[in-house]
């Protein structure tokens, strides 16, 4: 069923919106979002200015583009995906062209205002195409090999661009944000069951070919997959931010050494405690109580998206919310493996706590797609 | 396929998606347990020791002062100039700003900048050690434009009467690897860079006396090992102050009145043993080592023939010579092989097993007596009492007047010497002892070895009748060391006095061999023994050709000259050994030494020249205005700043 077939007036109009609004979800972003900016003071040594008070106006900022994005009618939204996507393609391109090199990659449009990292608005770009695609997609073709191939297309095109930036964790991301959208939509599991196959071919031939001519990763990347297999190869030098980020994380125990009392954090044991590695600090100061609640928290945001996504009879709007939340989803939990030793250090942030003025806004404005859908659900 | 059984698949593919994100949300879960509550015991100690560290603060090294107090070995405040590489900015910059105000080769900068480089930003790094006081000053008035330019203060040993007791008292230095090997010494301050360990003497023998017990404050440090804040802090005890038993003054006297004779002289206190002076020549600059030899210098002290390194005071073992005829003719008197009235006639030599033994005077003495063979330093009369006494009986009574005795006293390689004896000779060379051996052994040659401290103790022991053992430890922390008062060394009084007498006749009898080096105050009087110890065999060519005169021989093969004596002869009070190496005859060479050795102690000051023989007077007081005699510096170390 396509929206045009829906009865609009069943459909909640003006201000009477607000009311529809999936208010759950904002207390629980908000709440995540909180939490961020109590570790972001912590981490600063007790100060507001330096991460905490920034962070904080663009959540307010991010707030006003979620209920902005939340009250417009998810149709407007459908009509952009093809147009949003080629923007997200062409910001690509020129972020390798114009872009800033910051931390040995060039992920960053300096926007003036704003640094941009096109990479994050690729990926809901990426989400609204292929859920715009599937809407328009009659079901019984979703499964014939060259319908299965344009959404690859899709999600591939932007995923090499980010891997050449080089940002081998938003691509991986792309992938799989791209792939659960494609899941949802109902392609056949056959195709999953490849990609994985041959996802491990993949690694295979990525691991034998170092050293090789035909090298397929940086050799830092080289060294992360190492150490990530053995953090204790190289404990100062590349295995340092793992070895340091579990002595944090396992050092806080059951209630933690108390909020910003981490010795790991505030002795700058801690690699990049205020961005990527926020969540040890968390762990350390909360211990095991504060971090499960955390993680809590999120899987909670998750499922409401999923509960939102699976009453949605609008095909455009369940896929959006159900890539939106995958997309969520992948965030915390590579985030948090990577931190807690079980994937390798990728460079992901942790959504909403992390501090970062683009993803937090970019988040913001998935979260208001989901809104949208959520409002505008035929009924 | 219809709408509802689209709809259905995709229900069912969310549920799906949940519950792979679910089942994701319970591994993370896990995980967290397992590595904060399994394990966060262990996590828990990683973190605490990448927080805390500790830091050692070096105890205050104990002084050593002499008896009277004045300081021997002290802690000098040491002004020294650092810079931090992250304060200073452009280190160049900074460093060509304070060679303007300092004396800093450009070759030093280049120096600094090299090491800075190769250490963290925040990490002090020595430009200047042991700055003037001016320099010092002027650096820290200029501290504003001298970006991260730090002046510390920071100690390191000092010896203020420098060559005088470096023997004695040694010296310290860096810890080497060496000696971490040698001392097993588990003391963690031995890690500190820069800390510094006795080395020789007595800096070395009560190092732990004098290192005392390192503090430690435990500090957080961050990442990169910068202090944060100190934690809390356990204070050291400093060492303990050592207190000798020298009289700096007169070790000074003494040490100047050996000039650069290669000799040695110990004063020691006949009532309690006390060592008052113990000099070797030539000395050697102590506070060099402590600031780092150069070497040249140190090469040029490792060649010099005369070996200013050695401490020959109690390492150099010397064939006593005519010295030790004092004891030989206690051991006849005791044995009754005998009688103080008895004569032994001397022709100038005896014949003994087939070989000819000389008399140190080719014509003889005559017949000689105990007293004369004193007096004159009869050879012949000792090869007799060496035949009827036998090697043994005299070896006995070495031993118990101190010979052939290490004594354990803090210097380093404080030397036996050697009485020898039938076994010895056996154990070590596998020959039976000969009746020749036993004569060379009675008038200090052969075998004998002894150190001039060993004859001063004999020295006080002949004249005190008491089993003196040297001390030269006197008090630590103000605690005297317990001394008990000798007992007596069980030959009678009467043999004694027989004894003291020739050795009177010896400096106070025309005659005497050390006549012209008489003291001549009333009370004074000192009674000694002159020896002569030949370094050479004296062929038969030779001594049909006329034997060579000292004067004659390079030095290293003129014999050695020695000298004992105590006084005052009625109330003896010092005693006092001298040892000339290759300085020729013993009253030519020691003698005069150790009068002036006496005269000084005894006086407490330089000897007035009337202590001396009226003809000599003009010719010392000459000489004793020439010593270079240091000032004594403050007491305590309070040294003022210039």
């Amino acid at each position: 069923m396509s929206y045009l077939e829906y009865t609009v007036k069943r459909v909640p109009t003006g201000l009477s919106k607000v009311l529809y609004l999936n208010w759950a979800l904002v207390l629980l972003v908000t709440a995540v979002a909180s939490v961020g900016f109590l570790m972001l003071y912590s981490v600063a040594g007790g100060r507001l200015d330096v991460w905490a008070e920034p962070q904080m106006k663009r959540f307010a900022v991010g707030l006003v583009v979620m209920f902005a994005v939340g009250l417009t009618p998810v149709w407007f939204w459908r009509s952009l995906s093809g147009l949003g996507y080629l923007v997200s393609l062409i910001l690509l391109v020129a972020v390798d062209l114009f872009g800033v090199a910051s931390m040995g990659a060039q992920r960053w449009l300096d926007l003036g205002f704003m640094r941009l990292q096109p990479s994050e608005l690729a990926k809901i770009a990426l989400i609204m195409a292929l859920a715009a695609y599937y809407d328009w997609l009659p079901p019984e073709r979703i499964s014939r090999p060259l319908w299965v191939l344009v959404p690859v297309v899709l999600v591939v095109v932007p995923a090499l661009l980010v891997l050449k930036q080089p940002d081998l964790g938003t691509a991986l991301l792309l992938v799989l944000g791209g792939g659960a959208v494609m899941f949802a939509a109902g392609v056949h599991w056959g195709y999953f069951a490849a990609v994985i196959a041959s996802g491990a071919g993949l690694v295979g031939a990525v691991l034998s070919s170092r050293g090789t001519d035909w090298q397929l990763l940086k050799d830092y990347q080289y060294r992360r997959i190492d150490v990530f297999l053995d953090p204790s190869s190289d404990p100062l030098g590349a295995g340092y931010n793992i070895t340091q980020a579990k002595i944090a994380l396992g050092s806080g125990g059951w209630t933690g050494k108390g909020f910003m009392q981490g010795t790991q954090t505030r002795l700058n044991f801690l690699p990049e405690k205020h961005t990527d590695f926020i969540f040890t600090t968390l762990a350390e100061e909360f211990g095991f109580i504060g971090a499960a609640s955390l993680l809590a928290l999120y899987l909670l945001i998750v499922l409401f998206c999923l509960a939102s996504a699976m009453r949605n009879r609008d095909r455009y709007g369940a896929l959006l919310t159900y890539g939106l939340s995958a997309n969520f989803f992948l965030y915390f939990a590579v985030n948090m493996a990577m931190v807690m030793g079980l994937a390798p250090v990728v460079g992901v942030p942790l959504p909403l706590v992390s501090y970062g003025g683009s993803a937090m806004l970019v988040l913001m404005l998935g979260f208001g797609l989901v809104q949208s859908a959520h409002v505008h659900r035929p009924r | 396929m219809t709408e509802g059984a689209i709809a259905g698949r995709m229900t069912r593919r969310g549920v799906i998606l949940g519950a792979f994100q679910l089942g994701t949300g319970v591994v993370l879960a896990l995980r967290l347990r397992q590595l904060q509550v399994e394990q966060a015991d262990q996590f828990r100690l990683l973190a605490e020791e990448n927080r805390i560290n500790i830091r050692l603060i070096p105890p205050r090294r104990g002084l050593i002062v002499d008896r009277h107090g004045a300081l021997l070995a002290g802690n000098e405040q040491n002004y020294r100039i650092a810079i931090v590489r992250e304060e200073a900015g452009d280190v160049r910059a900074v460093l060509n700003r304070l060679a303007k105000i300092i004396d800093l080769a450009p070759a030093e900068i280049d120096e600094v900048v090299k090491d800075l480089e190769r250490r963290s930003a925040f990490v002090p790094v020595t430009v200047a050690e042991r700055v003037s006081w001016q320099d010092f000053s002027a650096v820290a008035v200029n501290a504003p434009t001298l970006p991260g330019i730090q002046t510390e203060v920071g100690t390191s040993r000092i010896y203020p009467w420098a060559e005088d007791t470096a023997h004695v008292v040694g010296y310290v230095g860096p810890v080497s690897d060496y000696d971490l090997e040698r001392l097993d010494d588990p003391d963690p301050v031995l890690q500190i860079p820069r800390f510094q360990i006795g080395k020789v003497g007595v800096e070395a023998r009560l190092e732990q006396l004098l290192r005392g017990k390192a503090g430690s404050r435990r500090i957080e440090v961050n990442a990169v090992g910068r202090v944060i804040r100190e934690i809390d802090r356990i204070e050291g005890t400093p060492g303990s102050d050592v207190q000798l038993t020298l009289d700096a003054a007169l070790q000074d006297f003494v040490q100047a009145r050996l000039g650069e004779e290669s000799a040695a002289a110990v004063v020691i206190d006949v009532r309690n043993g006390d060592i008052l002076a113990s000099a070797s020549s030539p000395s050697f600059d102590p506070n060099k080592f402590v600031r780092g030899i150069s070497v040249a210098d140190y090469k040029a002290l490792l060649e010099h023939d005369h070996r200013p390194l050695s401490n020959k005071a109690v390492q150099g073992a010397y064939p006593p010579g005519s010295t030790l005829k004092p004891v030989v003719a206690a051991a006849a008197l005791e044995a009754g092989v005998i009688d103080p009235s008895e004569t032994v006639y001397c022709p100038g030599f005896v014949e003994v097993a087939g070989r000819r033994f000389h008399c140190w005077r080719r014509g003889g003495h005559g017949h000689v007596d105990i007293r004369k063979s004193l007096q004159q330093s009869c050879d012949v009369f000792y090869y007799e009492m060496a035949q009827r006494l036998g090697i043994e009986r005299i070896a006995r009574m070495a031993r118990r007047f101190g010979l052939g005795e290490g004594f354990d006293l803090p210097m380093s390689a404080v030397s036996e010497g050697l009485v020898p004896d039938k076994d010895w000779k056996r154990r070590k060379y596998g020959k039976d002892w000969l009746v020749g051996d036993t004569l060379n052994a009675a008038i200090g040659q052969g075998f004998v070895l002894t150190t001039p401290l060993q004859l001063a103790v004999m020295t006080a022991r002949l004249a005190s009748g008491r089993a003196l053992i040297p001390r030269l430890v006197k008090s630590v922390d103000g605690v005297e060391v317990p001394h008990p008062p000798a007992p007596p060394i069980g030959v009678s009084a009467s043999i004694l006095d027989r004894v003291r007498d020739g050795m009177n006749a010896v400096s106070n009898t025309r005659r005497g061999t050390a006549f012209s080096s008489r003291i001549v105050a009333e009370g004074m009087e000192m009674a000694g023994k002159t020896g002569t110890s030949q370094v050479r065999n004296i062929t038969k060519a030779e001594r049909a050709r006329g034997v060579f005169r000292n004067e004659d021989l390079p030095w290293e093969r003129r014999d050695h000259g020695l000298f004992i004596a105590f006084a005052p002869r009625e109330a003896p009070r010092f005693a006092v050994a001298v040892v000339v190496e290759h300085g020729g005859g013993g009253s030519t060479a020691a003698a005069p030494i150790a009068r002036d050795i006496m005269l000084r102690t005894l006086y407490g000051d330089v000897p007035p020249l009337e202590a001396y023989p009226e003809s000599q007077r003009g010719r010392i007081g000459a000489m004793l205005k020439e010593l270079r005699l240091r000032t004594p510096p403050g007491p305590h170390g309070k040294r003022t700043r210039a």
